[in-house]
């Protein structure tokens, strides 16, 4: 599954999987553009409007039942109700392997206690 | 004699001035790495705001409610919109009063850049400039007055060299009153809100302590042993607060953290500014030690409460000032100082004058600034929506960012037929 947040919600929104009992995010930053207003910035009488805005892209690999949990948890810490927050693509699986075991699908995404 | 310029003195006072005025951008580096990075640009700019409005309004009124006279509570207007104020001496010093004028402003400048710490990333610019200008008259031009103009403090015997009483507890004690009427950041207490570069921290603080030796310095006005004392104490004070420094953070956390030793070499800073000229240099070595325990235990402490003094200025400067003034009381040396002892020297009333100073210093800055920013914020928001701190100060305030890529950026001309739209300020 795939999420696309606003960085400044980034913390909500992990804060909500936590609680939803997702574990195992990847984060990176992107630059997207959707439908939101542009924002225009001025630099030594240079103006432009900056066509393009910086979002947060969570990548979550999760079993099926707990598909509906992640996209309420996504939509429950991202959402603001302006225009530009985010987009969450759901996307099937072919194949997960956990590096360290060699422990493939259900196996890989699914945590084990540490320790 | 007494009518006559010292061109070694003007030569140094000259140099003092700038080495002073150079901290406040030093301080706007030293804040903006504390600060995360969606309000870098914002968190100088309050310094920088600082040079601007600060400069005005002490050329306008501060210097001369500051300077003129010997009122005891304020001074006159004699010297309003610097009028008489020219080459001839000033009163006390050898010294043209334009350059005595033009290096207490940069003392004012700095104060007012100070107070910003407690309100960064959520008070609003414009907001900012209104109390900045009426702070630097009510409250700054005040204090200097009490503490170095020949008011109260000052005629009652109270030792501030280089500004304990306006400068440091004056900010300190204006930041925790400005952090309490403004209120916390939305997610204070709830998300870690780290600092986003700890070099500019140290760069900052770096560049504050080799302002400082024009600061302390200066303080005498002069090239005479005051001045040289102060100077060579602004080296050894720090010194020794970065070493305990390093134990205390070793000690609580088994390692020695970068932003503590940047905090460590303001705290020292600041301890020594009021304390310079009057104790030697073995005891400005203990002063720098023994300041860094309330500092560091009220930084601890204050982290745990709900109070966003987000900057830390009370711990740093309030603290390190209070407790600098009252080292005076206990250890001022009259063989050293040529002025008086303190306690340690048989002279216990030194240390009243230095108590009366360290408690009526802090409840006027507090007071003031109180209720200055109460009125200011029944005409005009002091603080940005929600969504503003959410999106950053530096887009929403400035236009800008500080880490601006220009990856899909679109440049816009008269000729390319794109209409700007409205800035997010004014739709978030």
């Amino acid at each position: 599954m795939i999420g696309i947040v606003r960085p400044e919600k980034a913390n909500d929104v992990l804060e909500a999987l936590y609680r939803a009992d997702v574990r195992g995010v990847s984060m990176s930053r992107v630059q997207g553009h959707g439908g939101e207003l542009e924002r225009v910035e001025t630099y030594r009488g240079t103006t432009v409007q900056m066509g393009r805005s910086e979002k947060v892209r969570l990548e979550i690999a999760v079993s099926d039942e707990f598909v509906d949990a992640t996209v309420g948890a996504l939509c429950e810490g991202a959402r603001t109700g302006e225009v530009g927050d985010g987009k969450i693509f759901v996307v099937p699986l072919e194949q997960a392997i956990r590096i360290r075991t060699g422990d493939t699908d259900m196996g890989a995404v699914t945590p084990v206690d540490k320790g | 004699m007494s009518a006559q310029i010292d061109t070694g003195d003007t030569a140094w006072m000259l140099v003092a001035t700038a080495l002073v005025l150079m901290m406040t951008p030093a301080l706007g580096l030293f804040y903006a790495g504390l600060v995360r990075s969606k309000n870098t640009l914002n968190t100088f700019m309050m310094c920088v705001a600082a040079i601007a409005v600060a400069t005005v309004t002490w050329a306008a009124v501060g210097y001369s409610l500051a300077f003129d006279g010997d009122g005891s509570i304020v001074g006159g207007f004699g010297n309003a919109f610097l009028n008489g104020v020219d080459f001839l001496p000033r009163e006390g010093t050898r010294i043209p009063e334009l350059v005595f004028m033009a290096f207490q402003a940069t003392f004012c400048i700095i104060t007012v850049a100070l107070v910003s710490g407690a309100v960064v990333e959520r008070m609003r610019f414009g907001a900012f400039l209104v109390f900045a200008a009426l702070w630097s008259v009510l409250v700054y031009a005040v204090l200097a007055h009490w503490a170095f103009g020949g008011g109260w403090l000052q005629a009652g015997g109270t030792l501030d060299f280089a500004g304990g009483v306006p400068v440091e507890m004056g900010s300190g004690f204006s930041a925790l009153a400005a952090a309490l009427v403004v209120g916390a950041r939305k997610d204070y207490g709830r998300q870690a809100l780290l600092p986003h570069n700890a070099v500019y921290v140290l760069l900052g603080a770096g560049l504050l302590w080799f302002g400082w030796f024009g600061f302390n310095g200066g303080g005498g006005f002069s090239t005479g042993s005051s001045s040289v004392l102060a100077f060579t104490n602004t080296l050894l004070c720090p010194a020794c607060t970065l070493v305990v420094w390093f134990t205390l953070d070793l000690i609580r956390g088994r390692k020695v953290t970068a932003i503590g030793a940047a905090t460590a070499i303001v705290v020292g800073c600041v301890a020594i500014t009021p304390a310079g000229g009057f104790i030697s240099p073995g005891w400005a070595m203990a002063l720098g030690a023994l300041a860094a325990l309330p500092s560091y235990a009220i930084i601890v402490w204050r982290t745990r409460t709900r109070v966003d003094e987000t900057l830390d200025v009370l711990a740093a400067h309030g603290m390190a000032g209070f407790f600098g003034i009252l080292f005076i009381g206990f250890f001022a040396e009259f063989a050293w100082n040529g002025v008086s002892d303190g306690l340690f020297y048989g002279n216990a009333a030194q240390l009243g004058d230095q108590a009366l100073a360290a408690l009526a210093g802090p409840a006027y800055a507090f007071t003031v600034t109180f209720v200055l920013l109460k009125l200011i914020g029944l005409v005009m928001p002091l603080r940005a929506s929600e969504n503003q701190e959410a999106l950053g100060m530096d887009v929403v305030q400035h236009g800008e960012e500080a880490y601006v890529t220009g990856e899909g950026a679109i440049l816009i001309t008269p000729e390319s037929g794109i209409e700007a739209e409205l800035p997010v300020a004014d739709i978030a």
